[in-house]
């Protein structure tokens, strides 16, 4: 290997890896952009079914949900305050936090379902089959958009457990931890996400 | 600025000897000039195969009646053709190829900003390219519905759908990656002095199909998402019987496909800006005009989808608006048109085989977009909707576009990326039959489509004999010109002459590195000073 000036190899732009994980959350907005083109398609076709599928949904569980998320994003960002102050102990602490917490939204989101799928609404069911289209389709894309989101707080956990990893092995530290702060930047869109998902489902009926 | 002055001193990127060795220095390389390479070699087989079968399709349509395949494996082959060329080889073809290779370069960038992760849009291709082509050997046939994936038929047909739409929609991720990848580079990389203004039109050009490229694939990626969730789980969201509406369908993939047309075309005016002025010895004509014009397709092909639909029953309101912007987003193109043929005005012309790929693809080029003009006016579009004129169109502004941008690219790139110089009476010679097949081949369509033969059909009334016959046969010559010139290609770059520097005297950065460049292609980042286009 030659040693002159910067080698591609350690070529490092904090700057330029913020942006390019911007531009990967906006194409993560567009993806979700499309099923909410559906969503208000359908809404607008079928008023009165989507009121009344959407009072099945449980919004006790759906604010827990949402307070779960926002305290994850919350710590996930003082997970990044804390490295800067060099506090490694606290940044791993915060960042299982935020861990425990998406896995608390998952272990949530696991009863909802199969509560939902023990009552027979499920793409493809019975009881569905006999219900209104307007209803077929809120069920639909609620299992859609919802299965979709929670895929997202899986590779969200896998990211920043990734991130963790790297924590612990000191390849991030308080001058270089724009990899934490990437991660940090996805768990927001999760969150963001789901800050939509909540009202459409649960809140309007 | 010309001189290769660190020529000596680097051994060249094709012999750097790094960590793995055979194969694996190259499927692991994160060189952007390797993974440049790997594209082109995985985009010439699969161009290959669907060549073949666009020639088998023409076979078939010699004469009426079933000649060499039934309706169903015609079915699967118009299929097939459709899905490898648009999301393996069109929609990637400049970007992944040239762009990976001569963006850093003609920027003054060692690499790209992200070379991991161009290296992983690499794999990602290759593993979507495997998805949907699987679909062709596993299950219940290959699938037969076009490449559009039209609903409600895409899951209704009994045919292995799946995997050739899970297969688009890997790709998709790769297209992303890159997209990402480009805009940082541009963005962040740039040699200094390197202003906007003072970039080169390729990089210019592959700027804006970066951020369609961003912004658009993940509606497709979510849309084809749809029809599988809709396949396996039924969900309905456009079956009708389920509620859903199949022309939701049609609206959500045509919001990602036409702006994915512009994917194709704007790389291949980049390449084209290129080429033109280095062979006219000139500065180009409207640097500026054409940087906006750029943008400016990038932004309005965006609200134009509605004209792949004007028989789909959209209001009448729907049908103007989107009619009109069609006929806008003519301007910046016509624009460029203009800014080429104004830069070859009173020019001291070099004519070499680029440049000849150049001037053909303004030729054909402009039918396309006239014809397109055509098919954008709403009254002529019902009567010529679905028919041959649409397949003739859409082949000589993609084929004939990205295509030609794309074999004068080779051309005029070739002796940089393989540090060989090709044999340029056979090039031409090949160029001169591929020319010729391909007019003869898709200009007669046009008539067929006026008098009303319907596309993706293996059979027609005897009316249209006459025609088809020519069309055909033009087939076989444009096929038989492909072959001259991959040949010469391949053959070259084993025993063509060494080459220069800069063989063309080009003024943009990629002409003053050594040919072939070394690994990190500049062994001092360069100071921009003049202009790209810097002739006097």
């Amino acid at each position: 290997m030659n040693d002159h000036q910067v080698h591609i190899d350690e070529h490092r732009d904090d700057e330029g890896a913020k942006t390019g994980m911007w531009i990967f959350i906006f194409t993560e907005l567009l993806l979700f952009g499309g099923l909410f083109i559906a969503y208000s398609v359908y809404r607008y076709l079928n008023p009165l079914a989507f009121h009344l599928a959407a009072e099945e949904l449980d919004t006790t569980l759906g604010t827990i949900n949402t307070v779960i998320l926002l305290v994850s994003s919350m710590t996930i960002a003082m997970s990044i305050s804390a490295i800067q102050y060099k506090n490694k102990k606290l940044t791993l602490i915060l960042m299982g936090v935020t861990l425990l917490l998406a896995l608390a939204f998952m272990v949530n989101k696991y009863f909802e379902w199969s509560g939902k799928i023990s009552h027979g609404i499920y793409p493809g069911s019975m009881t569905l089959q006999e219900a209104s289209r307007g209803e077929l389709l809120f069920f639909g894309l609620y299992y859609a958009m919802t299965g979709l989101h929670a895929l997202h707080i899986v590779i969200g956990m896998a990211f920043i457990g990734y991130v963790m990893h790297l924590v612990v092995k000191n390849e991030v530290q308080h001058d270089n931890f724009v990899i934490l702060e990437n991660s940090g930047l996805y768990w927001h869109l999760v969150d963001l996400i789901w800050i939509f998902l909540f009202p459409l489902f649960y809140l309007i009926t | 600025m010309s001189e290769a002055v660190n020529q000596h001193t680097e051994v060249s990127y094709l012999e750097y000897k790094g960590r793995f060795k055979g194969l694996f220095a190259w499927i692991f390389s994160t060189d952007h000039k390797r993974i440049g390479l790997l594209y082109l070699y995985s985009m010439l087989v699969l161009f290959s195969v669907a060549a073949l079968l666009g020639l088998a399709m023409k076979i078939e349509l010699i004469a009426p009646g079933k000649t060499i395949m039934d309706a169903q494996t015609y079915n699967s082959f118009f299929t097939l053709h459709g899905i490898t060329m648009i999301f393996l080889i069109v929609v990637p073809g400049l970007p992944a190829v040239f762009g990976n290779f001569f963006l850093p370069i003609m920027i003054g960038a060692k690499d790209v900003a992200f070379p991991k992760l161009n290296l992983l849009s690499w794999w990602i291709y290759i593993i979507g390219a495997f998805i949907a082509l699987s679909a062709q050997f596993i299950g219940d046939g290959p699938p037969d519905t076009g490449w559009t994936f039209y609903a409600p038929y895409s899951f209704r047909t009994g045919t292995n759908m799946l995997p050739a739409v899970t297969g688009a929609f890997v790709l998709g991720f790769s297209s992303i990656a890159t997209g990402i990848n480009f805009i940082v580079t541009i963005h962040r990389m740039r040699a200094p002095g390197m202003t906007w203004m003072k970039m080169p039109l390729f990089p210019w050009a592959l700027y804006g199909t970066s951020w369609i490229q961003v912004l658009a694939t993940p509606i497709v990626g979510v849309t084809l998402l749809m029809i599988v969730l809709e396949r396996t789980m039924q969900i309905g969201f456009f079956d009708p019987a389920l509620g859903g509406d199949p022309i939701l369908y049609q609206h959500l993939f045509w919001i990602y496909s036409h702006p994915a047309v512009y994917i194709m075309i704007l790389p291949a005016m980049g390449v084209i800006s290129e080429i033109i002025p280095t062979f006219a010895r000139k500065t180009i004509f409207g640097y500026k005009a054409i940087v906006v014009s750029t943008l400016a397709i990038a932004f309005v092909g965006y609200f134009v989808w509605g004209h792949h639909m004007f028989t789909s029953g959209m209001s009448g309101t729907a049908l103007y608006t989107f009619s009109i912007l069609t006929f806008f987003v003519a301007i910046p193109s016509a624009i460029k048109i203009f800014n080429w043929v104004a830069t070859l005005h009173k020019a001291s012309i070099d004519i070499q085989t680029p440049f000849l790929w150049a001037l053909c693809f303004l030729f054909v080029f402009m039918v396309g977009g006239l014809s397109g003009m055509v098919l954008g006016a709403l009254s002529t579009n019902v009567h010529l909707h679905d028919t041959a004129f649409v397949v003739a169109h859409f082949h000589f502004i993609v084929f004939g576009g990205t295509g030609y941008a794309f074999f004068g690219a080779i051309h005029y790139w070739y002796p940089k990326m393989f540090g060989k110089m090709y044999d340029k009476s056979w090039a031409n010679i090949g160029l001169a039959i591929f020319f010729t097949g391909f007019n003869i081949l898709y200009l007669p369509m046009f008539y067929l489509g006026m008098t009303g033969m319907p596309r993706r059909y293996y059979d027609y009334v005897d009316e249209f004999h006459g025609p088809n016959i020519v069309s055909s046969l033009g087939a076989l010559l444009m096929i038989s010109g492909l072959i001259i010139i991959i040949t010469n290609l391949v053959r070259s770059a084993k025993h063509g002459e060494p080459a220069v520097a800069d063989p063309w005297k080009g003024k943009t950065l990629e002409w003053t590195v050594a040919s072939p460049p070394s690994l990190e292609n500049f062994e001092e980042i360069p100071t921009v000073t003049k202009h790209p286009y810097g002739y006097e």
